[in-house]
């Protein structure tokens, strides 16, 4: 039982030493307080002086990028040398899909304010409830309808309508899914070009996804009168897109990435974890796009 | 030759070694947890007797707020980390971490995070001074500057909670030497793999609650703002939505401590060790759904005052399957009373007395009377210190000989165990009562009527602080000059760290993996 152990197992590789995790720790640190002086300088809200926290800010994400060019690079020499098992295999899948599901939980942290503020909130200080008086004393002109273009305090905005192009980022993006799984499929059978074309169409639709969606910020902001200030409303619907946006762009570079990975034949039909990290990570900007195409646009 | 490692500073800035690793963890907690210990010093001084002594009222809310913030996040969580690093792999029969990279930095983010933290303390307007659990409006509209760099330090603790975590949960279902099968895990293995759940589903829910007070802050954004058509209480469903599952994941580790210690040191099996396992997840999931007993006082609808009342008291009963257990263990045992024991007893006893004041908390119309007086801080106290602390003092007590090689002394771990004993019922008993007297939490001053039980908490409080100190004493002593260890200083110590390693365990253990039977 023992000798047989023994001969089944694969060596798990354990890198020796490396400098990349205290390089990030302290880019993380230099983004942080870069990031939170740049935010009180930009914003003036205390009076601050100088304009140096952008400075330390970009510092530190270019700490953080040199990090991860590095650190991805030795994983995939690793990679390419053969030094993984199928156990860390499964260890780095097991990673993402954990990675994967602390997301979900970030974005359900904002659904859930969306719909505390929609389903409770909202009646509350209209009167419902035990609430008759906050809304008699406060603000007794404001009328509780969803999407609050007027907030209790008077400030009015315009609601996006869903399906402009709302709607056509929606097709983009299933769409976008249906090619990375056939560019999946090419892979797993060995299919070089149709791996590479469709991988490209993806991220190719993540780009265009980005700039629609920059379009719609801009008239938001420049048409409609829809901020980041404007109630409940707007800080929902600007938090929940844009917290998705940047996952979009994540993706989308991860996809050129692997675009670049697969041109230079990193991916072995039965070997390419990456790749399959990619597919889920952008699967999962998807379906996070789906219920924000529900619960923000058409509801 | 398993011996060699890299020497100098390097070996700690670039290692992926879950023993180093551990060891960081478990000293940077040390250090913190003096940190916020001094903080609860000058808070215990300022309340020794009524009236205004050294402090002013907005220092002495930054010390509340700061102790809180620093024991939670700095103290307990990452002690908890340390004992997982250093414990699972061997427990487990791995060579080490799943992820040993990511392993470092979830911890080398941490002395940033606190470093950050800590300087809001020479900020101007001083540090956040609106408690631990930061509500709004407190921490948005009126909250200091150095609100932002709180914000942005508990990303930083955030995403190095949610890496280490990821990286237990990894290594226990995929790296587990042949034949140990899930229900023949140690236990302290099991706890730490439902806490690592609790961290990656809740760790995000507080990020999530920042980013909000920071874009309310300063990017106008109205969701803690009634007058934008948001609302302050959400902030709180929010935050206790994470807070509330915090708390077990701060107490959780220290179960699996327990029942790890207390068969070895009654000499018998672990009596119900399936339903012990059931009883902990069951506890994590009901943590899910218990959150707003934090809340009963806010004006709630009355259905929700009722399930969250009856849901909270239901989380009892696993709780109870647990202490029977631990009891039930001990009973008919031969059990003898080395200093691990010792804090493990005085654990199972004091938790309980939390238990029960938390059942009390969770009735919603007794709340009424409760809620945010010294009632509460006595509660989570007996959680907190002679709960999750003093579970991991008994661990390192007893994992110590494995860690170093070398053995406490016995005597001095046994004065330490009476003096904290003593101590932390001196502290924190005579909460309870100013608490239903009246007494509210997080106020520099106090009725006359208050001085007696807070003097007396006082006295405790320095004695406390101090035996604090002799432990640090002790374990640096035990590492410098303690005797030498034998392989198996517990004979009725069990699993694969006690009977297939020396002590000290090697620097790399378990390169292929034991057999398990
Ligand atoms: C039987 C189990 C428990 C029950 C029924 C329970 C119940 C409660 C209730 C109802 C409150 C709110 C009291 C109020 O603010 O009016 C509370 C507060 C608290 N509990 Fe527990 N609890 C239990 C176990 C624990 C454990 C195991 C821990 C930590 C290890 C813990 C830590 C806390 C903390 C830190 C607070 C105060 C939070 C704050 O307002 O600052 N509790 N508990
Ligand atoms: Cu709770």
């Amino acid at each position: 039982m023992s000798t047989e152990t023994k001969e089944k197992y694969e060596k798990y590789y354990v890198p020796e030493q490396s400098p990349w995790p205290i390089v990030g720790a302290i880019g993380l640190f230099l983004l942080a307080f870069g990031g939170g002086n740049f935010i009180q300088q930009t914003t003036g809200k205390y009076g601050n002086e100088g304009s140096w926290g952008w400075l330390i800010f970009l510092v530190g994400l270019s700490i953080i990028l040199y990090m991860m060019w590095s650190w991805w690079r030795d994983t995939v020499r690793e990679s390419m040398g053969g030094l993984y098992s199928s156990q860390m295999d499964r260890s780095f899948r097991q990673g993402m899909l954990w990675f994967i599901t602390s997301e979900v939980m970030f974005f359900a942290a904002f659904f859930g304010g969306l719909f505390y503020a929609r389903t409770m909130v909202m009646p509350w200080l209209g009167g419902e409830g035990n609430n008759a008086m906050t809304h008699a004393l406060l603000w007794p002109e404001f009328i509780p309808s969803w999407p609050m273009v007027e907030t209790p305090a008077g400030d009015t905005t315009t609601a996006m309508g869903a399906f402009g192009l709302p709607a056509i980022n929606t097709a983009i993006l299933l769409t976008s899914s249906w090619t990375l799984t056939i560019a999946h499929h090419a892979l797993i059978k060995g299919n070089r070009n149709t791996l590479i074309n469709y991988t490209v169409i993806t991220a190719l639709l993540g780009v265009i996804f980005l700039c629609l969606q920059a379009y719609e910020y801009y008239e938001a902001y420049h048409h409609m009168g829809l901020t980041l200030g404007s109630g409940i409303y707007g800080s929902t619907f600007f938090m929940l897109t844009g917290f998705h946006g940047l996952h979009v762009t994540i993706g989308t570079i991860f996809l050129i990435v692997l675009s670049i990975r697969c041109a230079s034949g990193h991916f072995k039909p039965e070997n390419h974890f990456a790749f399959e990290a990619g597919a889920w990570y952008w699967h999962f900007v998807d379906v996070v796009w789906l219920f924000l195409f529900i619960f923000v646009y058409i509801l | 030759m398993a011996d060699h490692h890299p020497t100098g500073i390097k070996r700690w800035l670039f290692t992926t070694n879950h023993k180093d690793i551990g060891s960081m963890y478990l000293w940077f907690s040390f250090i913190m947890f003096f940190i916020g210990g001094a903080m609860a010093m000058v808070i215990r001084a300022e309340l020794y007797q009524p009236g205004l002594q050294f402090v002013e009222p907005n220092f002495f809310n930054q010390m509340t707020t700061m102790h809180g913030l620093i024991m939670v996040f700095g103290a307990v969580m990452p002690s908890m980390v340390g004992l997982a690093n250093w414990l699972i792999p061997m427990q487990i029969g791995a060579p080490d971490m799943a992820l040993p990279r990511m392993n470092n930095w979830s911890f080398w983010i941490l002395p940033f995070a606190f470093t950050l933290l800590l300087s809001s303390l020479f900020m101007e307007g001083g540090a956040p001074n609106f408690g631990w659990t930061f509500y709004a409006p407190l921490s948005t509209t009126y909250g200091p500057p150095s609100t932002d760099f709180f914000i942005l330090g508990v990303h930083m603790m955030g995403i190095s909670s949610i890496m280490g975590a990821i990286n237990v949960i990894v290594t226990v279902f995929n790296m587990r030497a042949p034949g140990m099968t899930l229900m023949k895990m140690p236990l302290f293995v099991w706890t730490w793999v439902i806490t690592a759940f609790l961290l990656i589903m809740v760790m995000p829910v507080l990020a999530g609650a920042v980013t909000m007070m920071l874009t309310d802050r300063h990017f106008g954004t109205s969701f803690f703002d009634a007058a934008g058509g948001g609302d302050p209480v959400m902030f709180q469903h929010i935050f206790w939505f994470f807070g509330h599952p915090e708390v077990y994941i701060m107490i959780l580790p220290a179960f699996g401590v327990a029942s790890e210690i207390i068969p070895a040191f009654a000499r018998k099996k672990l009596f119900g060790y399936a339903s012990m396992v059931y009883a902990t997840a069951s506890i994590a999931l009901l943590s899910f759904i218990v959150w707003a007993h934090h809340m009963f006082t806010v004006g709630m609808p009355l259905a929700g005052e009722l399930f969250f009342m009856i849901a909270t008291m239901l989380i009892a009963v696993p709780t109870g399957v647990k202490v029977f257990n631990w009891v039930a263990t001990m009973w008919k045992g031969s059990m003898t009373f080395e200093t691990p024991m010792l804090f493990a007893i005085a654990f199972v006893i004091l938790f309980t007395i939390g238990g029960f004041s938390g059942v009390m908390l969770a009735m919603a119309p007794v709340d009424f009377q409760y809620h945010d007086t010294y009632f509460v801080v006595a509660h989570f106290h007996y959680v907190l210190f002679p709960g999750a602390i003093f579970g991991t003092t008994a661990a390192v007590y007893y994992w110590l000989p494995k860690w170093t090689g070398k053995m406490y002394n016995e005597k001095m771990g046994k004065i330490h165990f009476w003096w904290s004993m003593i101590a932390v019922n001196l502290t924190f008993f005579p909460m309870h009562f100013s608490g239903l007297a009246g007494m509210p939490r997080r106020i520099p001053d106090y009725n006359m009527m208050f001085a007696d039980f807070n003097q007396l908490a006082s006295i405790g409080a320095f004695a406390l602080g101090l035996s604090q100190l002799f432990f640090l004493f002790i374990v640096i002593k035990t590492i410098r000059s303690g005797k030498k260890s034998e392989d198996k200083p517990w004979d009725g110590a069990t699993g694969l760290e006690w009977d297939k390693l020396p002590c000290p365990a090697p620097y790399h253990t378990f390169d292929t993996p034991p057999k398990v039977d």
